[in-house]
């Protein structure tokens, strides 16, 4: 055995550095799912009569609907009816300031690098902070109603801003969409809601940071975000979860509107807990996110780096609608050890002129199955469309696997569509190479993958760049040997 | 520095270096010939610690120390340098960020503080300079895309930044034209001091008209058959490696 194969798997055995469990005093409701378990939800949150009936529209659409099969994914089957669907840690109903944060809530985002106490907030960066089924503290919220933007919880949104949430909640995302996305239309709890004024440029990133902490409940969050005409928006979510044996689930929705001339970016750091070495427990990590350019000139940008999670069935997709609009997908994918991922994007060109651009880049490692999955559809009216894709694997031992699927649709002759793809392998030449200048076998791996990454890193606020190289580096730790 | 005694190896089954023994001081200049498959790549592999080859017997000492149990990158550390006959492509990586990584990698080792963006610039420029390199090489991904010369000026360049004490060159000359290769040997030439010492692992005699050697090996089937000073090389060049099987030297 090399050294380098040593210190390798030395480091592997290190733990998942966010797998700590906050001991906090939860409101809970029993778990299993039925209308009066919906009911119970809705008036936990003192909802408008519409949304309860929206949410028991959706469940009973979903009540017909099947788990989709067409993935490339290996599921354990799911028991709906031994989920919580509500965990929320027990506060003061309404808070004065972020300072009545429960200590113990407040003291676990510090520890994940979020700090929301008042004078240590990261400085340009506005934070909702969303533990289990709510949202505990939104950062800058003053100075951005200064300029007209709404950044708060959902659940706030409901309350303050019902015409904007009625207006576009399901707008992008419907009810009835998939499994997944009518199941969380049923349930959904919390998540974060933003609105860009016309002509605002969001003066900060504003985020959100997903917390998983209560045994056995799932987290179905909603995240709703709509720029006005003229707006700019950049927007980061990031996410973790507790070490535990069994699964948990994560079903939320995205739902983007860009109008006229508006940029919406959107960028995903998620490290949700992968499970351990032989698979067992993780979260499950089943996304919808859609992005509306339904204004002229719009823009909506999807970036993520999807490191954690046992599984992952996720394809952040743009419909551009405006004519001249423009959808982006940066996506760097890992899976590691059992993980899966099934992810990519999906481009719907309606408008003319329209434009979009997917890069993924996937890696595998241990006994990983990385899939890219994605469709570019151009309608029969979308005269002068261009699509440019990108797809990438890189494979860091033998036992991993990478596919990609790429399903084109063409419906107007004068679309130019370009894919391009390559698979290639990690060498032990590239790594032999990096060590005889000097670097360990870890560095010479995080070197040649970040570089791999390149494409998609540059697209990252640059803080969290920085935040999404290390975490790359962390979630390969062991990958070679 | 360096002392190689009875070194076997073996890869992949079979021995490729059947007990090899030299010496090599400070400040000298040693060229390692040989005929395709005569075994001397592996061992300059063999002393920058590629993993893929099997100590079968003998011993490695340098600056002191069992060289052969140091790893990889501690060697790098600790002064001995190989410019790789494939010098390797690292997509996406950018040549200077490489380069510092590597130079504080090695920095950190000796506790010398890190350099810093502007330190580090002003020293590759220097050294851009001497080398007659152009510094746009440095905002390029390592290696890729380079011609075949451009990938070995690229590794004189990084030996040049890397100032080390103990420089292997693998087959540094293959695949150069002949400008090319007056380049390369003036680089190393100008690296040449009291206090380093160079192998040069050749197959022709070629490169040792540009970098004089002080010392010639020659290896064949895993062993040296013979040594002797710069003018071993010329008869080889005359009378080819045929030669020495012809002639068998007392060892």
């Amino acid at each position: 055995m090399s050294t380098s194969t040593e210190t390798i798997e030395e480091l592997a055995t290190r733990e998942y550095k966010y797998g700590f469990v906050t001991d906090v005093e939860a409101e809970e409701i029993p778990a299993g799912l039925n209308e009066d378990i919906i009911r119970l939800i809705s008036a936990k949150k003192h909802e408008p009569e519409w949304l309860l009936e929206w949410r028991l529209k959706a469940y009973r659409v979903w009540l017909k609907m099947k788990e989709p099969t067409w993935h490339n994914l290996k599921i354990n089957p799911i028991d709906y009816q031994k989920i919580i669907y509500y965990s929320a840690p027990k506060q003061k109903p309404s808070l004065k300031s972020l300072d009545e944060v429960d200590p113990e809530v407040r003291k676990t985002f510090e520890k994940l690098g979020i700090p929301i106490d008042e004078q240590k907030m990261l400085s340009g960066v506005a934070v909702d902070a969303v533990f289990d089924s709510v949202s505990v503290a939104t950062t800058f919220k003053k100075q951005l109603a200064d300029v007209g933007i709404i950044f708060c919880s959902f659940s706030e949104a409901v309350q303050h801003h019902p015409d904007l949430v009625k207006k576009y909640l399901g707008s992008v995302v419907p009810h009835t969409d998939n499994f997944y996305a009518a199941l969380n239309s049923a349930v959904f709890t919390d998540g974060s809601f933003a609105y860009i004024p016309k002509g605002v440029r969001c003066p900060m990133e504003l985020s959100t940071y997903f917390r998983i902490n209560a045994k056995g409940s799932g987290q179905f969050e909603r995240t709703l975000i709509v720029a006005d005409e003229g707006a700019y928006v950049s927007y980061l979510e990031g996410c973790t979860a507790p070490m535990r044996d069994e699964n948990q689930l994560h079903a939320a929705v995205v739902e983007l509107v860009a109008l006229d001339n508006a940029t919406i970016k959107y960028s995903t750091i998620q490290n949700w807990y992968p499970g351990d070495h032989e698979g067992k427990g993780g979260i499950y990590n089943f996304v919808t996110k859609r992005g509306n350019c339904l204004g002229v000139n719009s823009k909506i940008t999807w970036t993520q780096v999807e490191t954690g999670s046992a599984i992952t069935w996720k394809y952040p997709s743009c419909i551009l609608q405006g004519d001249n609009s423009v959808g982006e997908f940066y996506s760097v994918a890992t899976t590691n050890n059992m993980q899966q991922a099934d992810t990519g994007t999906k481009m719907v060109h309606l408008g003319k002129n329209t434009r979009s651009t997917i890069v993924s880049k996937g890696i595998s490692a241990g006994k990983g199955q990385n899939t890219y999955r994605g469709q570019v559809k151009i309608a029969k009216k979308a005269q002068g469309a261009r699509n440019y894709s990108q797809c990438d694997s890189l494979l860091i031992g033998d036992k991993c696997g990478a596919h990609t699927f790429p399903y084109l649709e063409i419906g107007n002759a004068s679309a130019k569509v370009e894919h391009e793809a390559s698979t290639s392998k990690i060498g032990e030449d590239q790594i032999f190479y990096l060590r005889q200048r000097g670097l360990s076998a870890e560095d010479a791996v995080n070197m040649i993958v970040n570089g791999f990454c390149k494409d998609v890193f540059r697209e990252l606020p640059m803080e969290f760049a920085v935040e999404a190289q290390k975490l790359l580096g962390i979630s390969l730790e062991g990958s070679v040997g | 520095m360096l002392e190689i005694t009875n070194l076997q190896i073996r890869a992949g089954g079979k021995d490729i270096l059947r007990g090899i023994n030299f010496r090599v001081n400070k400040g000298e200049v040693h060229a390692i010939m040989g005929p395709n498959g005569s075994g001397k790549s592996t061992l300059a592999r063999v002393l920058a610690g590629h993993p893929d080859y099997e100590v079968a017997g003998g011993t490695v000492t340098y600056e002191g120390r069992d060289l052969l149990e140091m790893s990889p990158e501690d060697r790098a550390r600790e002064g001995l340098f190989m410019a790789f006959q494939y010098p390797v492509e690292i997509p996406g990586v950018n040549n200077a960020y490489f380069l510092k990584a590597a130079i504080n990698a090695k920095r950190k080792h000796q506790d010398l503080p890190e350099l810093d963006a502007m330190e580090f610039m002003a020293l590759v420029k220097e050294k851009a300079n001497i080398l007659h390199i152009d510094p746009a090489l440095l905002s390029r991904p390592v290696n890729e895309g380079f011609s075949g010369g451009e990938k070995k000026r690229n590794e004189i360049f990084q030996m040049a930044v890397l100032e080390p004490k103990l420089a292997i060159l693998d087959e540094t000359d293959s695949g150069l034209d002949i400008d090319a290769l007056k380049t390369v040997a003036e680089g190393v030439n100008a690296m040449r001091s009291p206090d380093r010492a160079i192998v040069v692992v050749t197959h022709y005699q070629r490169l040792l008209n540009y970098i004089v050697p002080d010392f010639v090996h020659v290896l064949q089937d895993g062993r040296i058959v013979r040594s002797g000073g710069k003018e071993l090389a010329r008869h080889l060049e005359e009378k080819g490696y045929g030669w020495i099987e012809a002639e068998p030297q007392l060892m």
